[in-house]
């Protein structure tokens, strides 16, 4: 399989303290890419690098075979990478017609497979609220609404900061599925989340990252094999 | 004041308030969007009304003036953003007054050369210069009715642009996020461009229809900057809608403040624009904490 992303030692930091240190990371297309780590242990600032939304991150960091290190987030986007953020970041002031319109754009390779249709036949929760403004979304709408949005700009690599997290049961097993769907459509991901059991279930390869650091990075089966690994980097 | 008087002065008032709301709209697009305090709003639209007598008198066409007027200052706007404005960009507003105070001057300065400081009269196009005769005595020129169908029709297109089209949608978005733009692929340099220039084709469209019933004299910019930031601070910064609103009431509280109490008329707009912020601190529409 041919590197869809590369990252080669990445430092990154925040002023004068250090969160990175040395990571090396490589998604190929389609996979699916599990990041765990306690809280603070860097995986936002992972995920933010790859971005380009880190001003201070040193190392390559290559996607399709081309140089990314030192463009902007907007680039990378174009180049089909996407972005769910922590938080979420719907536009409140927007519709969730809106929101998914002002995001679409046919892919780096000039495909147009996902429509408004399209996302809503894989929410069809988002369908019912359409004429909604992204404030008035409950916690899971706002997270389909930002996966709807990010698949409108048909990325290649989707980048999928706490993915579950604060999200009712019922909704999380909605998001797992809607993963299973992503992957289906040869999208790699990389994924962040608390829930380890559900991640291990549907990841290709588990990334587990302690004080910037990448600690492991294998098939799901090695690191269940490795319990002291659990309990030490995720106290489970 | 009878019916026919009364009629005649609130088609002032609103006139007024029309076209003090397309120069306050691009002022409050560019507060509220590029976040930047343009003390040089004022000299586009003295700008666009010399622009106006300019073009008017050299092709003897109205028209061709407001047409290749507005397109000037966007391209005007255009230049200077991508040369002076986008360096103010997260700035504190010291930086931003002083450099956009010597915009001012240089823009002064520009218009000395050019059209030295002359006062001038622009006529209004032939089929636009007659009047409405109300009563014997009364008469109501079809320019200033006109001034309020085209201010009309381009408030419904600012409208129409921020609310139903794709890049109305995008500006909405970086007004609130911009970083998550960002991430989604939009280029925002390039729309605080197209945003800067808008407002500044907006401030002199305002001068270049103002033109034929106002005089064009260098100093004109100077007092629609200041109500240009009453409107903008009333109707809540970065509102279009509350520009409009504000615009309004200036117009209105402006031309009957001078019927009913002329001898206070001049701080009646200041006075409102107490009154409205004691009840809304953030403006009619603003939301906004600042
Ligand atoms: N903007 C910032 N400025 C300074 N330090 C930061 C900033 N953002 C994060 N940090 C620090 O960087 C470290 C890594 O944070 P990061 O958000 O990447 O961790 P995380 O693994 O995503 O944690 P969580 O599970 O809580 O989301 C933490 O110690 C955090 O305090
Ligand atoms: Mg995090």
């Amino acid at each position: 399989m041919s590197a869809l992303l590369q990252a080669t030692q990445l430092d990154a930091f925040y002023g004068a303290s250090q969160i990175l240190h040395g990571v090396d990371l490589a998604v190929a297309r389609g996979e699916q890419v599990a990041l765990i780590g306690r809280n603070g242990m860097g995986k936002t600032t992972l995920l933010r690098s790859l971005m380009g939304l880190v001003p201070d991150c040193r190392g390559q960091r290559r996607l399709h075979g081309g140089d990314i290190a030192r463009a902007a987030p907007e680039a990378i986007a174009r180049l089909g990478v996407a972005l769910v953020p922590e938080g979420r970041g719907i536009f409140g002031a927007l519709t969730v017609v809106e929101n998914l319109t002002m995001a679409a754009r046919p892919g780096a390779d000039g495909r147009r497979t996902w429509t408004l249709a399209r996302i809503f036949e894989l929410f069809p929760r988002l369908h019912e609220r359409r004429h909604n403004g992204g404030h008035q979304l409950s916690g899971g709408e706002q997270q389909m609404l930002t996966i709807g949005r990010a698949l409108m700009t048909h990325p290649d690599l989707l980048l999928i900061d706490e993915a579950t997290e604060g999200l009712a049961p019922k909704m999380a097993q909605e998001i797992w599925r809607t993963l299973g769907v992503i992957k289906g459509e040869g999208i790699a991901t990389i994924v962040v989340d608390k829930d380890f059991r559900s991640l291990s279930a549907i990841a290709d390869r588990m990334v587990m990252l302690a004080k910037g650091v990448v600690v492991f990075d294998g098939v799901p089966s090695d690191f269940a094999a490795q319990p002291e690994l659990l309990e030490r980097h995720l106290g489970v | 004041m009878d019916l026919i008087t009364f009629g005649v002065q609130l088609l002032n008032a609103i006139q007024y308030g029309m076209v003090l709301f397309l120069v306050a709209s691009g002022l409050t697009l560019v507060f509220g969007i590029l976040g930047v305090i343009n003390l040089a709003h004022g000299a586009f639209y003295m700008l666009g009304a010399y622009l106006a007598y300019w073009i008017a008198a050299a092709t003897g066409n109205f028209l061709i003036a407001v047409v290749a007027g507005v397109a000037i200052a966007f391209v005007v706007g255009l230049l200077l953003e991508n040369v002076f404005i986008r360096r103010l960009y997260g700035r504190d507003h010291l930086a931003q007054v002083l450099l956009s105070f010597g915009l001012i001057l240089v823009i002064d300065e520009v218009r000395e050369m050019l059209f030295g400081k002359d006062v001038h009269a622009v006529t209004p196009p032939a089929w636009l210069s007659g009047s409405i005769q109300l009563t014997t005595n009364l008469s109501y020129p079809v320019y200033r009715l006109a001034i309020c169908v085209f201010c009309l029709a381009v408030a419904g297109l600012i409208f129409l642009v921020i609310t139903r089209t794709k890049i109305g949608m995008i500006v909405r978005a970086g007004a609130e996020n911009r970083e998550m733009t960002r991430v989604l692929g939009i280029n925002y340099d390039s729309v605080n461009r197209y945003v800067f220039a808008t407002g500044i084709a907006l401030a002199a469209l305002g001068g270049i229809v103002i033109a034929p019933i106002s005089t064009v004299f260098p100093g004109m910019g100077d007092s629609m900057l200041i109500l240009s930031f009453v409107v903008v601070v009333l109707g809540g910064i970065g509102s279009v809608a509350g520009a409009a609103i504000g615009a309004l009431l200036i117009g209105l509280t402006d031309t009957f403040g001078k019927v009913f109490f002329p001898s206070v008329s001049g701080i009646l707009i200041y006075l409102l624009m107490a009154l409205v912020l004691l009840w809304r601190p953030n403006g009619i529409l603003g939301r906004r904490e600042i």
